[in-house]
């Protein structure tokens, strides 16, 4: 119930909380170059190319940026499809 | 069918301006306009994360003008209503990528299928303000009630007439009723008598346009904020209707104790 939720403030997040997420993600991108709709159309392209040779499951493909310390990465996480033999 | 090219823009920086074409686009479009909001703001782009469409984006408006992409795949949908759109400005490139007939041709472009371009000016009179006015239609002058922000206004006033895009239309944004009446704020018929041009809104300060940026969801997708209520009525004006300016007063406790529960209704249903 909303009401009860907003006296014991209990709702979702309060909007700070949202605002400080929401820029690390941006300021992340920001710095990279690169932007989270540009990491769909990778994801979209690996997929494409890499399906060509290899049996996968584009449904499981994952493409992300991270931050480290030295070195920030692109990561694809490309499932295989694998027949399980019957025997 | 054309659509109208409204460039917003200020002088000062601050002032309101992307806070503005955001949420006039929304309610535009929560009228059944088909609208594009352009941020022309290259290097410093904004309107993406006030609208919360920032992890949407894959092309802008350099990539359209450099031909890197059709414009129709740089437009970004706002999920949430019928018809708005945003073209994000490049947030990596220098503002030298993008030239005022470049913008020309891309409104021109869009023309046909919408029925409101609103453009988002960067601050200053530079090449990048030019680039954001050449395309217009009409311009609205975004100030708040503070002497730097009338006097910057009053210098882009003549800049506009002077570029023959006037007579601008003003926005008088974060206006705080309770220091007018204490008199220690420029009122309303004050900043219009100085700048000696059309208002077409006034947008009271209010809290809940802090919060709406934080989340993404500009305040005019409800119009129970006062703010949101300003920001529909300038749509309305837009829109031809007449729209008296009310004035402006603090609701007193017992107001806002009854809105609360009103909004607390709405939103159980």
């Amino acid at each position: 119930m909303k009401f009860m939720d907003r006296l014991l403030h209990r709702q979702e997040p309060p909007s700070g909380e949202i605002a400080r997420e929401r820029l690390r993600l941006v300021l992340a991108h920001d710095r990279a170059h690169i932007s989270p709709g540009l990491l769909e159309v990778l994801k979209d392209e690996i997929i494409a190319v890499i399906s060509r040779h290899v049996p996968i499951d584009p449904d499981g493909v994952q493409v992300t940026y991270t931050e480290g310390p030295r070195v920030h990465r692109l990561v694809a996480d490309i499932p295989l499809r694998t027949e399980r033999r019957a025997r | 069918m054309s659509a109208r090219v409204v460039t917003i823009t200020s002088g000062k920086g601050g002032v309101g301006k992307t806070t503005v074409t955001a949420n006039l686009g929304v309610a535009l479009a929560m009228r059944g306009q088909r609208v594009v909001t352009i941020d022309a703001d290259i290097g410093l782009r904004n309107l993406d994360v006030m609208l919360g469409l920032e992890n949407r984006i894959v092309y802008d408006l350099v990539d359209v003008v450099e031909g890197r992409c059709r414009l129709r795949q740089a437009l970004v949908r706002d999920k949430r209503l019928q018809e708005l759109y945003l073209l994000p400005a490049a947030q990596t490139r220098d503002k030298s990528a993008v030239r005022a007939e470049d913008m020309v041709r891309v409104c021109d472009e869009l023309r046909e299928s919408f029925d409101f371009l609103l453009v988002d000016s960067p601050a200053g009179i530079e090449q990048g303000f030019r680039n954001a006015v050449a395309p217009a239609d009409e311009v609205f002058i975004v100030t708040n009630p503070e002497v730097a922000a009338v006097r910057d206004a009053d210098r882009v006033i003549g800049l506009i007439e002077a570029e023959g895009k006037g007579p601008a239309r003003l926005i008088i944004n974060r206006l705080k009723p309770e220091l007018v009446r204490r008199g220690d704020m420029l009122d309303t018929s004050a900043v219009i008598e100085l700048l000696a041009i059309d208002l077409i809104g006034i947008v009271p300060e209010d809290e809940t346009v802090i919060v709406a940026a934080n989340t993404g969801r500009p305040v005019a997708f409800t119009d129970n904020s006062p703010a949101g209520r300003a920001f529909h009525n300038i749509a309305r004006r837009m829109l031809g209707e007449e729209v008296p300016f009310a004035p402006l007063k603090e609701p007193g406790f017992l107001e806002r104790f009854f809105r609360w529960m009103r909004a607390e209704g709405e939103e159980q249903r």
